[in-house]
């Protein structure tokens, strides 16, 4: 079922595999007088898996947050599809093909499965309030073919046996999945995953990491992802970032990155001598 | 053993979609519908309908329009009271303005204007969550009562501050009034309730819907995935509005005839519609109505039975149903906090599994 497909079209087209989707340029980000992001520049490639990595408190979630518009940095700009921006509000990133899953899942608790995902295909649903009261004719058929996308990322997720209960009541690991889901529900161009495998067991990270891969090369999707798990963002991310205090110290391929002397000394260590 | 869905199987998207997915389900809806249309018109009365039709239909309707906005969308209002003043007085002045209007568009303009209204008090919701939206909202319950009664112009300068509705008619039949035949006025509020009823289930499972329970679970989320915050609450404010304003208006033309504002739309309705919605189930269509029957029914349950059965004066029992109905509403609410409807679906639930529940 997960064989390699050769996606034909990538999402959003416009940009060609491999050149820079998006860039991050002198950016910087303070809370009053706390500097969360200092003056940082990286680039995230078409269809490349980039990781961004650093101690607690480096700001890579802030970083995460200045992409998709969340924050507005004081300083820099960034640049998506080659158009460069200074602020941008959130749902204008979501329609632009941003999407994003959050550290700590925040699933719309109180609905289904189906729901929180149908919820992702929102932006690309037409049809006016008055077609939606009649919930008949158009309206249905919208729903119903938006429906048919939604099973079929289910079946990529294989979480069908979860479809109708309410999220609030699955175990972590399955709501994490289904944050995912909703996330590719928006056929986003540039994925953000925000420590997608914390507080999972081994075989759910496992699975998650063969997830990330199949949407990586099946859709085609550029994934940027804040990880703590080394072992996991060696294996699968092509670049990585590092940050630290709200500064980058490296940036390159994962062994050169592993190498580095600074990023051993602010972040992995060496393991204990015996 | 009879309400099962095994054998039932779906094959279209469009069947599991269904709001009634179960086959026994759709057709004791279609029972009670036809029973609710057919049948009950013929053997009304005026007590029936004055007492317990009327109330409950229109109340569910208020409820429905509040459980939409606190239920679904999760901003919470404490206004209702206003707003059904806002229906009841738009259709005042659209009726003594254009004798011509037909009574249903009256009501449905009303609606509107209650619409333009709720938005308008709904603009805070942006900035202000929870209790805060509750107080605020609690200002246009205040603010539209005193409007209502200070300025002579939305009460025609009459001299009492009351308004009393013209006669009118829909199909030859008359609806408001003195003289309107109480099954015309039970016929007419039904059909309001269950056509809305529908078109409200309608818009809570499309995009819009769901856009609202994605404000009112996790707001980031839902604006980093493409919801607008303000248009999605004002929206919600709009719609709620609407069907608040259509049972103010209903109130008033069809079931009393003659208001003064002070009286009828005080804070009390306010907390008597919110009431019904928490008590019913918060994001349950079905919900409202449960609990617009329940606060409805069960006074009027409560004093016959101590007035009739038990002998007590008039007064006391007064006293001990408001002293019962608040012991109840707490019983209710200990055993089943998420209300009357989470209470009907676990009984689905086993009842499908009876009798051999493992």
């Amino acid at each position: 079922m997960n064989a390699f497909v050769e996606p034909a079209t990538m999402p959003g087209s416009g940009v060609a595999k491999g050149e820079v989707l998006l860039s991050v340029a002198n950016v910087s980000l303070a809370f009053g007088g706390v500097k969360a992001i200092t003056n940082i520049s990286f680039d995230i490639r078409k269809g490349e898996i980039r990781a961004i990595i650093g101690p607690n408190g480096a700001g890579k979630t802030s970083m995460l947050n200045v992409i998709n518009g969340f924050y507005h940095p004081q300083e820099g700009t960034i640049t998506w599809r080659g158009k460069a921006r200074r602020k941008m509000k959130p749902y204008e990133a979501a329609s632009h093909g941003i999407a994003r899953t959050f550290q700590n899942v925040a699933l719309f608790k109180g609905m289904t499965t189906l729901d929180n995902i149908m919820t992702g295909r929102g932006l690309s649903m037409k049809k006016n309030f008055l077609w939606q009261c009649l919930h008949w004719g158009p309206a249905l058929k919208e729903e119903i073919d938006h429906r048919h996308r939604v099973e079929e990322i289910i079946d990529f997720l294989e979480i069908q046996a979860i479809r109708k209960t309410p999220v609030g009541r699955l175990p972590y690991g399955l709501q994490k999945r289904v944050e995912l889901a909703r996330a590719l529900a928006m056929e986003p161009e540039l994925l953000l995953l925000d420590e997608p495998m914390a507080g999972m067991n081994l075989e759910e990270k496992e699975d998650m990491s063969r997830f990330i891969l199949d949407v990586n090369q099946q859709f085609g999707t550029t994934i940027a992802l804040i990880e703590h798990d080394m072992g996991v963002v060696m294996d699968l991310s092509d670049r990585v970032v590092v940050l630290d205090y709200g500064r980058k110290i490296a940036d390159g391929m994962p062994e050169d990155v592993q190498k580095n002397q600074d990023v051993i000394d602010a972040y992995l260590g060496v393991p204990h001598e015996e | 053993m009879l309400y099962r869905e095994a054998g039932q199987f779906k094959t279209t998207y469009d069947a599991d979609q269904a709001i009634f997915p179960i086959a026994q389900d759709r057709w004791a809806v279609i029972a009670f519908a036809a029973i609710a249309f057919l049948v009950v018109p013929f053997f009304v009365n005026d007590y029936w309908t004055n007492a317990v039709l009327l109330p409950l239909l229109i109340y569910g309707l208020a409820a429905l329009g509040l459980n939409i906005l606190v239920g679904y969308c999760g901003q919470i209002s404490l206004g209702t009271g206003g707003f059904m003043a806002v229906g009841a007085f738009a259709s005042y002045k659209l009726m003594t303005s254009f004798p011509e209007l037909n009574i249903a568009i009256v009501v449905l303009l009303s609606g509107g204007a209650t619409a333009l209204v709720g938005v308008m008090f709904g603009l805070p919701s942006l900035r202000i969550k929870g209790f805060y939206l509750a107080v605020a909202t609690l200002a246009a319950q205040f603010f539209l009562v005193w409007l209502f009664n200070k300025f002579g112009w939305f009460y025609n300068y009459s001299a009492t501050g009351q308004i009393s509705v013209p006669e009118r008619t829909i199909f030859g039949l008359v609806v408001t009034g003195p003289t309107a035949a109480p099954w015309v006025k039970y016929l007419f509020c039904l059909s309001f309730l269950a056509l809305f009823g529908l078109i409200a289930k309608n818009v809570v499972r499309g995009r819009i819907g769901r856009n609202w329970m994605a404000i009112r679970d996790m707001d980031i989320a839902a604006e980093l995935i493409g919801v607008r915050p303000l248009q999605t609450k004002l929206s919600a404010f709009a719609f709620s509005s609407f069907y608040v304003g259509m049972a103010g208006s209903l109130l008033f033309t069809v079931y009393l005839g003659a208001v003064e504002v002070t009286e009828v739309f005080g804070i009390n309705v306010s907390f008597l519609v919110l009431f019904m919605v928490i008590i019913g189930g918060l994001g349950s269509i079905l919900g409202s109505f449960l609990g617009a029957t329940f606060l409805v029914l069960m006074p009027i349950f409560l004093k016959n039975f101590m007035v009739d059965g038990l002998g007590l004066l008039p007064v006391l029992a007064k006293h001990v149903e408001i002293l019962l109905m608040g012991l109840l509403i707490m019983g209710f609410l200990i055993v089943e906090p998420h209300g009357l409807a989470r209470m009907w679906q676990i009984l689905k639930e086993k009842f499908r599994l009876w009798p051999f529940p493992y």
